[in-house]
């Protein structure tokens, strides 16, 4: 009760700051409709709305854009980062959640780094030594060049998971004879269902996100969604805008049910909160 | 027998064979990380002509390329600053429980998925000359002409703003939801006002939060690079670092003026986020509940 009373008896403050907000929130709306309308959109000149609604604009992009390849190469992508990352970094993430040893905090350094610098300082040398071998231009390239991000960041967000499960749990198991692998198949994997899901949806939404690392190693045949939405942009002229747009609306869709579905099951507060009090 | 001795000591000190579950990470980051960023490394200093600090030096001679660093800066430091200094006074209203709660997280949150080049094509239809921000600004009386807010600074800063602030937000909601509220509670009822139990319990606490998130907007902005090419002006005002790393990388095949770019531009981050860490610790180095 007091807390709704509150809210509505707001000090001048909070107007200001709720003011703020509802304003960031009528433009974001803005610049996200303005995209949308625009897609469905015939001939958009100097008017309020466009002159007609059509659809064709999704069926061109479908069309001539390769969309199917493009989001086949994305899907094959992001699951194999996710796969790979999640296998490398939750026994990783386990050691460093559970082990005291020596050289522990200059390990989670080397972890923390490559989240910590830009993608494009390492992505320029990583996609020269790529080329060097003749992965980068390939789907594999592309999937190596983002697990360097993705393994860090699963470790990050698995610590606090492994965390909670009791030791005492894996002890048990250890008297009753379990060797490592029986402890981890058996006793921890199950546990950890609900923080590999966080993680591996997490890595996810970033990997499809990925604009730096895919565009530096990605082939004409192994561009992901973003990489190609970059190009059509970029070469303005050659395809109308509102094609454009009816792509980058099939992006944000797909990056929106892939966010609701993250939110379900990872609460983002609490998960930051507890990653911060591991690194430091 | 010595060296079932020796396991036995190096198992005390917490080395065993557990440790080979680390292996594959360690490699992976090792030969995907850290031996690219040494092979950049040493390209930089083998340049085709100038000795081997050749491609430094012709960064910092050439005008044009120093710019890029001042103008990286100029833009990142701002929105950086802007997206953590604007989720402060937000998420502190939003700690407590309250109806809708999770929808406005949610709502808040969303620009993540937007992605830069979604953000990018909004933002030139949106602001642009034609577009429903400049339409109303002028129905309502406030300009003549349309403001120019695409293809130039503007433009990218609030590219910037956009994909910064929900991560920005989010990371200060959740260090604000960590500081246990009856701390406040405790200064009030010793008769601290609102901007004392703000000024002496909270921040001193959200601190070291403030400088992690600081420095995670500022990485996230320093790298900007589509929205560069797409909403700023990519040959003038908004000609940042990371394009001129890809010019010379992917348009000049010059690697050693790539490779020391990203150098450079990976040295100005850390001086940065160090300068951060740094002044923190100077700012507030007691005890914040064993997390500082």
């Amino acid at each position: 009760m007091a807390t709704a009373r509150r809210r509505i008896v707001t000090t001048p403050g909070g107007w200001l700051v709720w003011g703020v907000v509802a304003f960031f929130l009528v433009n974001l709306a803005g610049v996200i409709g303005s995209v949308v309308v625009s897609s469905f959109g015939s001939r958009w000149f100097d008017t309020w709305l466009p002159q007609s609604g059509t659809t064709q604009w999704y069926g061109q992009a479908w069309r001539e854009f390769t969309l199917p390849a493009v989001l086949t190469v994305t899907v094959e992508v992001s699951l194999l980062v996710v796969g790979i990352s999640a296998l490398i970094g939750v026994p990783a993430a386990y050691v460093l959640a559970r082990r005291a040893f020596p050289g522990r905090r200059v390990l989670y350094l080397v972890f923390l780094l490559p989240i910590l610098m830009p993608p494009m300082t390492y992505g320029i040398p990583l996609a020269t030594v790529l080329y060097k071998y003749g992965f980068a231009g390939h789907l594999s390239g592309v999937v190596l060049a983002n697990l360097v991000p993705s393994i860090p960041f699963v470790i990050l967000t698995m610590t606090p998971f492994i965390e909670q499960v009791d030791p005492a749990i894996e002890r048990a198991a250890r008297m009753c004879g379990a060797r490592t692998w029986q402890v981890f198949a058996r006793i921890l994997t199950p546990l950890l269902v609900p923080g590999i899901l966080a993680a591996s949806i997490l890595v996810l939404v970033r990997t499809v996100g990925m604009f730096e690392l895919t565009f530096l190693t990605a082939g004409p045949d192994s561009q992901t969604l973003v990489v190609a939405l970059y190009y059509t942009m970029s070469a303005a002229g050659i395809r109308a805008q509102q094609s454009v747009d009816a792509m980058a609306v099939v992006y944000t869709s797909m990056m929106l049910v892939l966010l609701v579905i993250a939110l379900r099951f990872v609460n983002p507060t609490q998960l930051v909160a507890r990653v911060k009090e591991d690194v430091e | 027998m010595t060296r079932t001795a020796l396991r036995h000591r190096l198992a005390e000190r917490g080395v065993d064979r557990h440790l080979l579950l680390l292996l594959p990470a360690l490699v992976a980051v090792l030969v995907l990380f850290v031996y690219p960023f040494a092979y950049g490394v040493g390209l930089s200093f083998q340049p085709r002509e100038g000795g081997a600090l050749g491609a430094y030096r012709e960064f910092f001679t050439d005008a044009y390329q120093r710019a890029t660093l001042w103008t990286t800066m100029r833009l990142a430091l701002p929105a950086a600053l802007l997206n953590v200094a604007a989720s402060v006074p937000i998420a502190y209203r939003m700690r407590g429980r309250f109806r809708g709660k999770r929808v406005l997280t949610t709502v808040l949150v969303v620009p993540i998925t937007l992605g830069t080049v979604l953000t990018a094509e909004g933002l030139l239809n949106f602001l642009g000359p034609t577009g429903w921000f400049n339409r109303v600004l002028m129905s309502a009386g406030l300009t003549d002409a349309p403001v120019r807010l695409t293809n130039n600074y503007w433009g990218v800063f609030l590219s910037l703003v956009i994909t910064g602030f929900p991560f920005a937000f989010l990371l200060i909601l959740s260090y604000l939801s960590g500081i246990d509220p009856t701390l406040e509670r405790a200064a009030a009822t010793l008769g601290a006002g609102w901007w004392q139990r703000f000024r002496r319990i909270t921040l001193p606490l959200l601190a070291p939060g403030l400088a992690t998130t600081f420095c995670l907007t500022f990485v996230l902005a320093f790298s900007v690079f589509p929205s560069a090419v797409l909403v700023g002006d990519p040959a003038g005002e908004t000609r940042v670092i990371s394009i001129a790393a890809y010019h010379a990388a992917y348009e000049v095949y010059d690697y050693a003026l790539a490779g020391a770019i990203a150098v450079i531009m990976g040295i100005a981050e850390l001086v940065v986020v160090a300068a951060v860490l740094g002044l923190r610790s100077l700012l507030y180095t007691g005890s914040t509940g064993g997390k500082g």
